[in-house]
């Protein structure tokens, strides 16, 4: 059986079927949620963030133009929606970068590395960068969004695309060796 | 900053996308034509597929959301439904008084007035017999005898100015409450709570309850 597509989805939602809607968002609300959380780092605003993204989508389907896929477009939402959000909190930024979470002032960096696994010190340090980088890496890695998708989602060029990513997994690459990990890279 | 500036090498730069899946057939073939005679550059490729293993896992490993953003998004649809299905019927009715007298010739609009104005003063003079009615007696009409609340425990809440629709919904919840009338005057909401009714006590120790979420609340008391 061929599920209905995200586009059919759409179509029947902006003509009222809430039942579309359910299945739309059965479809999609994880990765938004994960998406967003990601960008503001606190479960109960994401999970009304989401609420809100879905409203959105509920009230502006017969303006989907199709230009790109139902699943960027969420997710543009989603960032839209998070950045809002982050600019009303006070003190939050998205250019902190979690560099506490991953220094461990008490060994040294080799004795790091024995004691840690490497993928742990891997994820600590992906969590270690800033918003703007962990939004780029989670769009290409997790959410398998291309080049273009990325640059629809963030309101950049492509080129720049490019080149943010290229400097978020270089800053990846710093982290890992000032926790005892050297890539060898770049 | 200048760093920024510098272009990473192109093909290098395809390396995340390439991992990823995501590249044109043609990017595709012009990255693997590069790993397969570049070692170094296949090493860096490795580690962008570490680096993907491990974005992936740290997403996975952030749960899913519970099912409270469903519920209030499906009752905030409700609601907006709701109030579109009232602003149709009340635009269209309006639309048809508006168009009304260009259906109508000069001569019968005058009578249409004339009659209208007869109707209204002996349905004026009709209604103030019934009211005060040969005794003095009140009147109840069968519509209000109609309308009497179903059997249930009642109360009257007012909620705070800063509450907001998801706030005001999570409360109703919680108490298994619903919002039977209102805003009455100063804002108030009168709210059945539970299917059937309610012992005194119990409904005290609910409204308690509710007089403690002074987030939600600033005012509730019990109702008939």
């Amino acid at each position: 059986m061929q599920a209905t597509s995200d586009e059919a989805l759409i179509g029947r939602i902006a003509a009222g079927d809430k039942l579309a809607m359910h299945l739309l968002f059965a479809r999609h609300h994880v990765r938004v949620y994960r998406f967003v959380l990601r960008l503001v780092r606190d479960e109960s605003l994401a999970e009304d963030l989401i609420s809100d993204v879905f409203l959105d989508v509920w009230r502006q389907a017969s303006r989907f133009e199709r230009r790109s896929s139902v699943g960027t477009w969420l997710l543009a939402i989603g960032r839209h929606k998070a950045l809002s959000a982050l600019r009303k909190r006070p003190g939050q930024t998205l250019d902190e970068e979690q560099t506490a979470a991953i220094e461990d002032p008490g060994d040294d960096p080799e004795i790091a590395v024995q004691k840690k696994d490497k993928s742990e010190i891997l994820r600590k340090c992906l969590n270690g960068l800033s918003a703007e980088h962990r939004e780029i890496i989670d769009l290409v890695y997790y959410h398998e969004r291309s080049v273009e998708e990325v640059a629809g989602i963030v309101g950049i060029p492509a080129n720049t695309v490019k080149t943010r990513m290229f400097y978020a997994r270089k800053r990846l690459s710093e982290l890992l060796k000032a926790a005892g990990l050297d890539r060898g890279w770049p | 900053m200048m760093m920024e500036e510098r272009n990473p090498d192109e093909i290098e730069a395809l390396l995340p996308w390439h991992a990823a899946g995501t590249l044109s057939r043609e990017d595709a073939a012009r990255v693997e034509a590069a790993l397969a005679r570049d070692h170094e550059l296949a090493r860096r490729y490795a580690l962008v597929r570490e680096e993907l293993a491990e974005t992936i896992r740290l997403n996975e490993a952030l749960g899913a959301p519970s099912p409270r953003p469903l519920q209030r998004l499906m009752t905030r649809i409700e609601g907006e439904a709701a109030e579109t299905a009232r602003g149709r019927g009340a635009l269209a009715i309006g639309r048809w008084l508006e168009a009304l007298p260009l259906r109508l010739s000069p001569r019968t609009l005058a009578w249409s007035a004339v009659a209208a104005a007869v109707v209204i003063v002996v349905q004026a003079g009709f209604l103030a017999a019934l009211f005060v009615g040969p005794q003095g007696h009140s009147y109840r009409t069968a519509a209000v005898e109609q309308a009497a609340a179903p059997p249930g425990a009642y109360a009257l809440v007012g909620f705070v100015p800063q509450a907001s629709a998801a706030d005001v919904t999570k409360f109703l919840e919680t108490h298994k409450a619903s919002i039977v009338d209102g805003p009455r005057a100063g804002g108030f909401y009168r709210i059945r709570i539970g299917e059937g009714g309610l012992s005194r006590d119990k409904l005290a120790d609910i409204v308690g309850r509710m007089q403690q979420e002074s987030a939600v609340v600033r005012f509730a008391a019990p109702a008939e």
